[in-house]
């Protein structure tokens, strides 16, 4: 039995109106026309395929996976999946790693695991022995377990003691954690994803939800049909599914979304739409926020962004006057120039209005990955453990007390090193000693040609652990296989602070291991002792694991001490904070508009937004916080790189709704890859035109860094930019270079480090016709437009 | 009337660090924070330069005694690796010091004239320079246990 999810990604409608609970529709996928009468066993779970974290239910026959459920109980999807989630585990049955290989004269062979290992730790010890634990990095994922990052971290902070440590979150949701802890002083998602039942408002910036969180866009969808329906902003430069369902939809010029942010604070202060008692009481920061944006009048923006003035004035108008708004923010910000100011300005106009902390008044700063959010709570990404800051002593103190180990071990002189800065120390050879996990930079990262040769140096000793021989894996010296998700036990929480439990429901394939017991395996080789002389970490399984992360976790904002697994197998996840006092979770924070600005809880002093200087303790303390957020503005800047005469178009890359990341899974599901074989550039039909490009047609697009060859897809993107999904690698044996970030610019937000994936300039050449259309799917923002350019 | 002289020093120093802003982002073009930056905040001091020249104009570009020693030198070239970045945000910071001390000391003057029009461009510029400190300081900091310790 099969749930269509391909064709009709989000599934029949389920009407509600507002303060209505959103009705139950369970979807359901059984290989082979097998019923739920062949199913041993279901084994309770929650989906990995995107960041929303849908509930469900793993069936096992035979000691395979055959199937997936949605679970009704679940608060997130009320039993619903999206296509990945129902197909996309499939990709897990085929083409693994099953045992460890080594390069041996150039080559990847074959070894045991003692043999791997020892390799692994005869070049860590060797490296620390001579150059110290400056010469470690660890570059891991957004799909791990909360238990396998707690414990990396423990062993790169405590044991190595290296700074230099981060994850793919660094792509994908750095600058969600970023805007959150300049506004509000730590990270921590202020909405629920219940907001949405009773908003009368959403506001979707740079956030195609209707592809990248399916489950999430059905419920709006069924506010949006419902009898009441919210009323619907969209900033993107695509026509997305969400845009065409919009009252306003603003397809602003990538590169200036601050430009239309400092628009929208102006329009909302020029006509009176701001809780002043609310913003005298609970914020800092007024005046100087309306004296950055005063220049960005309407017509300004307009000019600036290209988008109709008086589109920019309704906007506002939406925002001003509606009482319970919901704002989500993705990619189109994170991913683009001056990301951390556009976010964080989000959070500022929500904090003008007093639009934060009740129901109906939510914040959702996205994640792009479903661990991605627990990579930021245990510090394996640039941040210290449990949400600590740094650059305070006391906060440091609290972790050597729970690791038992000296302060100074612990990396405290400046930041963790972000992901971008980890591969230039490699580049330049003081890094001699980087491990990768999950994740695989040499499709994901820009200026593909530059990552590739760091991958490959001899003077870089490179460990993988993955469930495939990734592009990535192929350029390592020793490749560990993992055990992948339903393969293993561990915890993780999805952008609404939702908690699940994901139970191992089958064996891993051949050898492979847990990322945690392989790391455990490292930190016993290598002999990592605390002070009293015990083992570090001191456990070695994930219920342990968990069980010290809670430990860690107490007090801090993202607290787990109420939490165990034994809570977690009875209900269907649990929101942080869960502690004594909210034994259940809680569904809000900041109810009671006290922020996590007080000097001593923090987890940032703040940045300069736009040179990402450091605010120091001295001058936080000085202007006083103590719970008030912080307003903080920033000017409108051009872009690092234009389009101009060479290079007309300006490019942007992201997601289609069938595949995940690099398509390591879904590439290989059957029904995923079939919806979305290759990769294609869009291009709106006047500037195809112009190129003499029609639909299907084969073309080069160029950078100055690069060049790729795909199909093109006349598409409802905005004139003058190109749309590539970023999917797609080059090694699908054609020797065809047809990945988007052969083109990326290397430049990155100076506050989140995010790279800039969306801005740079290229070129279009038309190579040949095509054989038919394109392969892009029509069902979302790449679908089709007829020759009169009318979708 | 020396105010003449430092507002004439102002203006050369910040045509300096402009310069020194933008050799060092071409310098250490493959650090792609310190490019961007960099770029930055040579317009910046470019702004300062126009902001000041009005002041110029009126007070008369003064080219009292001594003028080396009222003159910043700027980077004449820049290193290379770890340790060369190091250094020559270094030289930045000490250059950008400069300069700081020296919008605060004509704004000083300015209030003692009572000359409102050089008392706001000093506004509008000073907490800028003291903003690129900042940014040279943070960069610096993360840069330095690297540079110092495991680089070539």
């Amino acid at each position: 039995m099969t749930t269509n999810r391909i064709d009709d990604i989000w599934g029949p409608r389920t009407p509600f109106d507002a303060g209505e609970s959103w009705p139950e529709r369970v979807d359901t996928h059984l290989v082979d026309g097998l019923t739920e009468a062949d199913v041993d066993r279901w084994v309770q779970s929650a989906c990995l395929l995107c960041s929303n974290g849908c509930g469900v239910d793993v069936a096992v026959s035979g000691g395979r996976m055959v199937g997936m459920r949605g679970r009704a109980v679940d608060r997130v999807n009320k039993g619903r999946l999206g296509p990945k989630g129902l197909f996309g585990w499939q990709g897990q049955q085929h083409d693994r790693l099953t045992t460890p290989l080594v390069r041996r004269g150039g080559r990847l062979v074959e070894a045991s695991w003692d043999e791997a290992m020892g390799l692994v730790v005869d070049r860590s010890r060797a490296l620390l022995d001579d150059k110290g634990p400056l010469t470690h990095g660890f570059y891991t994922s957004g799909q791990l377990m909360l238990e396998e990052y707690y414990t990396l971290a423990v062993i790169g902070k405590a044991g190595i003691g290296t700074p230099h440590m981060d994850g793919n979150t660094r792509l994908c949701t750095a600058t969600a954690a970023a805007s959150l802890k300049e506004s509000f002083g730590t990270d921590g998602q202020p909405g629920s994803y219940t907001d949405l039942d009773v908003c009368d408002a959403m506001f979707h910036y740079g956030h195609n939800v209707a592809e990248t969180q399916t489950v999430m866009w059905a419920r709006m969808l069924d506010r949006l049909d419902g009898s009441d329906p919210p009323r619907h902003v969209t900033v993107d430069p695509r026509r997305t599914k969400v845009a065409e369902r919009s009252d306003v939809h603003l397809a602003v010029r990538p590169g200036t979304n601050q430009a239309l942010m400092n628009g929208l604070t102006r329009e909302l202060v020029q006509h009176g739409w701001v809780d002043h008692d609310y913003v005298e009481a609970h914020t800092h920061g007024y005046e100087q926020l309306v004296r950055t944006v005063e220049e960005y009048t309407p017509d300004r923006v307009a000019e600036i962004c290209r988008v109709p003035a008086r589109d920019v004035s309704a906007a506002a108008e939406i925002f001003g006057t509606s009482q319970r708004i919901v704002s989500t923010v993705l990619q189109g910000f994170y991913q683009s120039h001056q990301a951390t100011a556009a976010s964080v300005a989000v959070n500022n106009l929500h904090l003008l209005r007093g639009m934060l902390g009740r129901p109906g008044a939510g914040i959702l700063q996205m994640n792009g990955q479903p661990t991605a959010q627990n990579n930021r709570e245990t510090g394996v990404d640039g941040d210290l453990s449990g949400f600590r800051n740094w650059q305070n002593e006391q906060h440091v103190q609290e972790l050597a007390d729970l690791w038992d180990v000296d302060p100074l071990v612990i990396p405290h002189w400046a930041p963790p090193t972000h992901a971008m800065q980890l591969f230039r120390y490699a580049e330049q050879g003081s890094i001699g000693f980087l491990w990768i996990a999950g994740t695989n930079p040499a499709v994901s990262l820009p200026d593909l040609g530059r990552i590739r040769k760091i991958l490959a140096s001899e003077d870089v000793f490179v460990v993988v652990n993955d469930g495939y021989l990734t592009e990535t894996a192929e350029l390592a010296d020793v490749v560990l296989p993992s055990a992948l998700w339903a393969e293993k036990t561990g915890t993780y929480t999805n952008v609404d602070r939702t908690v699940h439990l994901s139970e191992q429901a089958v064996d891993p394939p051949g050898d492979a291991r847990s990322d945690l017991d392989i790391w455990v395996d490292y930190a016993r080789r290598m002999g990592f002792r605390d002070r009293s002389g015990r083992p570090l970490p001191r456990w070695d399984t994930p219920e342990a694991a968990f069980d010290a992360w809670r430990d860690c976790s107490r007090g801090r904002p993202c607290d787990y001490s109420g939490m165990s697994y034994e809570k977690l197998r009875e209900g269907s996840g649990i929101q942080w904070p869960c502690t004594e006092r909210a034994p259940g979770g809680t569904e809000r924070i900041y109810t009671d508009q006290v922020f996590n600005t007080f000097d001593d809880y923090c987890e940032t002093y703040g940045h300069d937004l736009l040179t990402g200087a450091a605010v120091t303790a001295t001058e936080h303390a000085a202007t006083r916080f103590d719970g008030r957020a912080r307003l903080k503005g920033a000017p409108w800047t051009p872009p690092p790189e234009n389009p101009g005469e060479e290079y007309p178009l300006t490019l942007s890359t992201g997601r289609t709704v069938y595949q995940f990341h690099s398509r390591t899974k879904t590439g290989r599901a059957e029904e995923l890859d079939r919806a979305a074989p290759d990769a294609w550039v869009e291009i709106a039909a006047s500037d195809a035109a112009e190129l003499g490009v029609t639909e299907g047609d084969l073309v080069r697009v160029e950078s100055v860094r690069g060049a790729i060859e795909v199909a093109a897809r006349v598409s409802g993107v905005r004139p003058g930019t190109v749309f590539i999904p970023f999917h797609y690698g080059d090694s699908d044996g054609d020797g065809r270079k047809r990945a988007a970030n052969e083109l990326t610019i290397t430049a990155w937000d100076p506050v989140s480090k995010q790279p800039q994936f969306k801005g740079g300039a290229v070129r279009v050449t038309r190579l040949a016709a095509g054989n038919g259309p394109a392969p892009a799917p029509d069902t979302g923002a790449s679908a089709r437009v007829s020759p009169d350019g009318e979708g | 009337m020396h105010l003449a002289t430092y507002i004439g020093l102002l203006e050369q120093g910040e045509r300096t660090l402009a310069e020194s802003f933008r050799q060092v982002a071409h310098g250490h073009a493959a650090e792609a924070d310190v490019f961007h930056t960099c770029l930055n905040l040579a317009v910046q001091c470019d702004e300062h330069v126009e902001a000041l020249a009005p002041l110029v104009e009126r007070y008369g570009e003064h080219s009292e005694a001594e003028p080396e020693r009222l003159h910043a030198d700027g980077l004449s070239q820049t290193r290379s690796g770890g340790l060369g970045l190091l250094r020559d945000l270094h030289d930045l910071y000490l250059l950008g010091s400069y300069l700081d001390m020296a919008w605060t000391l004509v704004g000083q003057a300015a209030r003692g004239a009572r000359d409102q029009e050089v008392i706001d461009v000093v506004a509008g510029c000073d907490h800028q320079t003291a903003g690129q400190l900042q940014w040279l300081r943070t960069r610096l900091k993360a840069a330095a246990p690297q540079a110092l310790l495991v680089a070539d």
